[in-house]
C-alpha cells in the first residue's frame, strides 16, 4: 500500500512493543469506581481506556420493549470523540452499532434474566481511549459491571482477541497490529461452560491458522478470568463482623424498629 | 443501543417440532442438514445498475445492484477506489420490517457481507484509481431484501458475488483529472470470489442454510466467509446462544467445504 | 458429595460451591450434579442447602416487608408508588384505612396520597407474573409527613439495624431521632429538629460506605458525638 513498511516483528521474533507472539498486553481491572450506576468496571488493556457501567435490573422504558418472562436487555457500545487517534463523531456509527449488537449477545447468555420478567438491564460500554481490542476489553468490563450491580450471572465472560501479524499467529493485537496484520479474530468465552458468546474475525486465515488462534485467544480468557475474580475479591473483600450481620438477617426477616 | 429482541412468534409446540425432526436429521422441508435449499441465481437484472444479482435462496429473495460512480479517495489510500457495502431491509419483505433507518441487522448484515469482499480483495481496487489524490471511482454494493424466509446473510453474499462478478464499466482513461470513456465495455476487476456460509446450531446439532422457522428456534449461527483459496476471510457469530471451541472448529472445517460446492454455483454464469 | 466452598467464602459469580446431593438455595444454581453461585457473595451451608448471601443487589420485594415509596401515580382504585424495585407497586384505596361506602374519584384519592408524596407501606402480595401490592392500613404505616430519607443499597439494611439492634438503637439514642429503615433500602430520619436529622442521615451513609468494616458501630457513635459539639459550639 504505498507508506513506508513497517515491521511487525523483528528478527527474534518480537512484536513492535516488545512483545512475544503468544503475550498479553499489561490489563489492570477496578469494580465498583462509580457512584450512581448499579455496577460498574473499569478496564485498562495496552492503551485501552474502557468504563462499563450497568443500571438494574429496572422498570422497562419504554413499557411496550418488556418481555413477560425475562428481563431485557439493552447494551450500547460507545466511543468517545477524543477516543481515537482522529477525533470521532459522537453520533454512533454503524460499527457502534454492530459492536453493540455483539457484546449484547456475548453477554446476555451469561444474565439469567428469567428472574427479572418485564424489567431491562441496560449495560453501557464507553471507550475513553481505543487501542485495538475495545469490543473485547469491553465485554470483560461489562460482565464485572453486572457481577458487581448484584444481577445474577451463570458465570463472567472474558473476551481476548487473537489475530495474524506477519504470517505468524499473535495474541492481543495491538493498534498498529490491527491496522497492518493480516487477520483479527476477537472471542468472548464463559471459561468454565466452555461457551463462546462471541466471535467474529476478519483478515485472512487458512483453517489450521485459526484453530491455533481460537485455541490461543481461550487460553488468554481463561488467564483474564482469574484477573476479573481478582478484581471482584479486591472490592468485595469482607470482615468477619459484616459477615455475621448478613448472616442474622439472612436467618431472621424481622425489622426492628 | 442494541436491545434484546421480543420473543420469537412460533408457538413451543412449533419450535418441538424443528428440534425433533432435527435430532433425527431431518428438516421441514425433506433437505439434509447439510444442505441448501433451492437456489436460484440470475445476473444483470437491472440494466440501470453496472452490476445486478437475483437470488431465490428456497423463498427467500434478495435484489443487489452495484453502481460505479466517481468519488474522493480516503487519504491514507489516495491511489484505491472505495467499497461500500449497505443493506436495505424493506418493510415489505417481512411483517417484522419497519421503515426508517438501518437497524442493528441489516447493518451487520452489510458490515459482514462487506467484510468478505474487502479481506478476500475481491475488487482490485489500485485498478479504479483516476486520479492520485483525487478522485477515484467507488463501488457501491446495495443489497435489498425483499422476502425474508431465512439465511439473508448468505443469500445477500451470493447477490453480492453474483452482481460484482456481472458488473461492468466502459474502459476509461484519464485527462485533466477526469475520466475520458471508451465504447468498449470491461468487467470490474475482480480478482477472488468470496462465499459466505451460514450454520445454524439447534439444540445440539448444527444446520446449514437455516429457513426462517429454523432461525426463529435456533441458539445461535455461524456465518464463515472463505475465499478461492480456502483462505477464511470473514466470520460472525450471531444470536444468543453459544459455541463450543470444537463446535466451531467443525462448523468451520465444514464450511470451507461447502463453499467451494457454492462458488462452483455461481461462477460457471460468467465465462 | 463435596462441598467446596468454606463457610462465609467471598464467591463470585460462576464458582463451583458444591457437587452432591444438595439444594440449590438463593443465589445459587444447580447444573447437573454441581451447583454454582449467581452472584458476588457469601457462600454457606445450611443443612443441606448451599445458599450465597449476596452482598449488593436491586430490591427485589418480599411478602411483608415495610418499605418507603413515592406516589408515582394516581389511577381509577389507588396509587402508583415506587419503591425502588423493577416493578412499580401499587397502594388499592381498599388498603388504606379510610372510610369505604362510596367510590372514590381521582380527586378524592388524591387529597390522601398526592403524587409525590411518601409513604410507610407493608407489602402485601408480589409475585412473577404481577407487581407488588401494598398496605397502609397497620400501625406505624401511612404518609409520611417530615423527616429526612437516606436511600442505600438494601443489602446493607441488616447493617442499619445492627446484631440485635444495637446498630439502630445507638443511632435514634445518639441522635435522638426516630429512624425507620425500609427494606427496599429507602430510610426515613424524623427528628425534632432539622440538625438532628441531618448528622443521623450523614451517620446512615457512613455505616453503608464502611459496612465492611470492624469497630463501626463505635466510630459512628463518636462521629455523632462530634458533630453534637460542634452544633452547642458552634
Amino acid at each position: 500500500m504505498g507508506d513506508k513498511e513497517v515491521r511487525l516483528l523483528d528478527k527474534n521474533g518480537l512484536r513492535v512493543d516488545g512483545r512475544r507472539l503468544d503475550e498479553l498486553r499489561p490489563l489492570k481491572l477496578e469494580v465498583g469506581l462509580l457512584d450512581k450506576a448499579d455496577g460498574s468496571a473499569y478496564i485498562e488493556h495496552g492503551k485501552n481506556k474502557i468504563l462499563a457501567a450497568v443500571y438494574g435490573p429496572r422498570e422497562a422504558q419504554p413499557r411496550h420493549i418488556a418481555l413477560a418472562d425475562r428481563a431485557v436487555l439493552k447494551c450500547r457500545y460507545h466511543m468517545a470523540p477524543f477516543s481515537t487517534d482522529e477525533r470521532k463523531s459522537p453520533a454512533p456509527s454503524r460499527r457502534e452499532l454492530e459492536l453493540s449488537k455483539v457484546i449484547r449477545e456475548a453477554l446476555e447468555p451469561s444474565v439469567m434474566s428469567e428472574y427479572f420478567p418485564r424489567a431491562t438491564i441496560d449495560i453501557f460500554i464507553e471507550v475513553l481511549q481505543a487501542d485495538a481490542g475495545t469490543r473485547c476489553a469491553g465485554v470483560t468490563a461489562a460482565s464485572l459491571a453486572l457481577a458487581d450491580a448484584g444481577i445474577p450471572l451463570r458465570e463472567l465472560v472474558a473476551a481476548c482477541a487473537a489475530g495474524k501479524v506477519e504470517g505468524k499467529v499473535a495474541l492481543d493485537l495491538s493498534d498498529i497490529e490491527d491496522k497492518k496484520g493480516d487477520a483479527d479474530l476477537p472471542v468472548a468465552i464463559m471459561p468454565k461452560s466452555n461457551a463462546i458468546g462471541l466471535l467474529q474475525m476478519d483478515g485472512s486465515m487458512t483453517e489450521d491458522e485459526f484453530k491455533e488462534a481460537l485455541d490461543m485467544t481461550v487460553n488468554a480468557c481463561r488467564k483474564i478470568y482469574e484477573m476479573q475474580r481478582e478484581a471482584l475479591r479486591q472490592k468485595y473483600h469482607i470482615v468477619k463482623e459484616e459477615n455475621e450481620l448478613i448472616q442474622q438477617a439472612s436467618a431472621t426477616a424481622e425489622v426492628q424498629q | 443501543m442494541s436491545i434484546t429482541r421480543q420473543l420469537s412468534p412460533v408457538a413451543k409446540l412449533e419450535q418441538r417440532t424443528v428440534v425433533d425432526l432435527i435430532t433425527k436429521g431431518k428438516r421441514l422441508d425433506e433437505r439434509g442438514t447439510q444442505d441448501y435449499r433451492p437456489l436460484t441465481i440470475t445476473l444483470g437484472i437491472i440494466e440501470k445498475a453496472n452490476g445486478s444479482a437475483q437470488v431465490y435462496l428456497g423463498k427467500t429473495k434478495v435484489v443487489v445492484g452495484v453502481k460505479v460512480e466517481k468519488g474522493t479517495p480516503f487519504p491514507d489510500t489516495p491511489d484505491e477506489g472505495i467499497l461500500t457495502v449497505n443493506a436495505e431491509f424493506v418493510p415489505m419483505a417481512s411483517p417484522t420490517f419497519e421503515a426508517g433507518p438501518p437497524d442493528e441487522n441489516s447493518i451487520e448484515l452489510a458490515r459482514v457481507v462487506d467484510r468478505g469482499i474487502r479481506e478476500s480483495k475481491a475488487i482490485d481496487l489500485s485498478k479504479l484509481c483516476i486520479e492520485e489524490g483525487k478522485k477515484v471511482f467507488m463501488v457501491f454494493v446495495d443489497v435489498y431484501v425483499l422476502d425474508h424466509d431465512g439465511n439473508l446473510i448468505d443469500a445477500a453474499g451470493m447477490a453480492a458475488l453474483g452482481a460484482l462478478v456481472d458488473a461492468k464499466m466502459h474502459e476509461f482513461s484519464v485527462k485533466d483529472g477526469e475520466p475520458v470513456f471508451k465504447d468498449k465495455v470491461i468487467p470490474l476487476p475482480i480478482r477472488n470470489y468470496p462465499i459466505t456460509i451460514t450454520s445454524a446450531k439447534i439444540e445440539n446439532s448444527i444446520i446449514i442454510d437455516p429457513c426462517l422457522e429454523e432461525e426463529q428456534v435456533m441458539s445461535c449461527r455461524l456465518t464463515v466467509t472463505t475465499d478461492k483459496d480456502d483462505n477464511v476471510v470473514a466470520m460472525q457469530k450471531g444470536g444468543l446462544g453459544v459455541l463450543t471451541p470444537d463446535e466451531l472448529k467443525r462448523t468451520v472445517s465444514f464450511a470451507i467445504t461447502k463453499s467451494r460446492e457454492m462458488r462452483s454455483k455461481i461462477l460457471p454464469k460468467v465465462n | 458429595m463435596t462441598v467446596l466452598a468454606e463457610k462465609r467464602q467471598l464467591v463470585a459469580p460462576g464458582e463451583l460451591l458444591a457437587e452432591g446431593p444438595y439444594f440449590a438455595g438463593e443465589n445459587t444454581y444447580r447444573e447437573g450434579t454441581k451447583i454454582f453461585s449467581s452472584r458476588i457473595g457469601l457462600a454457606d451451608v445450611i443443612g443441606n442447602k448451599i445458599i450465597v448471601m449476596a452482598v449488593k443487589g436491586v430490591y427485589i420485594p418480599r411478602l411483608d416487608d415495610i418499605v418507603i415509596g413515592r406516589v408515582t401515580d394516581i389511577g381509577m382504585s389507588g396509587w402508583q408508588v415506587d419503591i425502588c424495585a423493577p416493578y412499580p407497586a401499587m397502594l388499592p384505596a381498599s388498603e388504606t384505612p379510610m372510610q369505604r361506602g362510596r367510590d372514590m374519584g381521582r380527586r378524592d384519592l388524591g387529597r390522601i396520597y398526592g403524587v409525590g408524596d411518601l409513604m410507610i407501606a407493608q407489602v402485601i402480595a408480589f409475585d412473577r407474573t404481577r407487581d407488588p401490592l401494598l398496605t397502609t392500613k397497620g400501625r406505624e404505616l401511612g404518609r409520611v409527613t417530615s423527616g429526612r430519607v437516606a436511600r442505600i443499597t438494601p443489602a446493607k439494611i441488616p447493617r442499619i439495624i445492627g446484631k440485635k439492634g444495637s446498630m439502630i438503637t445507638m443511632l435514634k439514642k445518639e441522635t435522638g431521632v426516630d429512624i425507620v429503615p425500609g427494606q427496599n433500602g429507602v430510610i426515613l430520619a424524623v427528628g425534632r429538629n432539622p440538625d438532628q436529622e441531618r448528622i443521623a442521615v450523614e451517620a446512615l451513609y457512613m455505616i453503608e460506605r464502611e459496612a465492611h468494616t470492624s469497630g463501626l458501630t463505635d466510630r459512628v457513635k463518636a462521629m455523632i458525638t462530634e458533630r453534637n459539639v460542634a452544633k452547642s459550639v458552634g
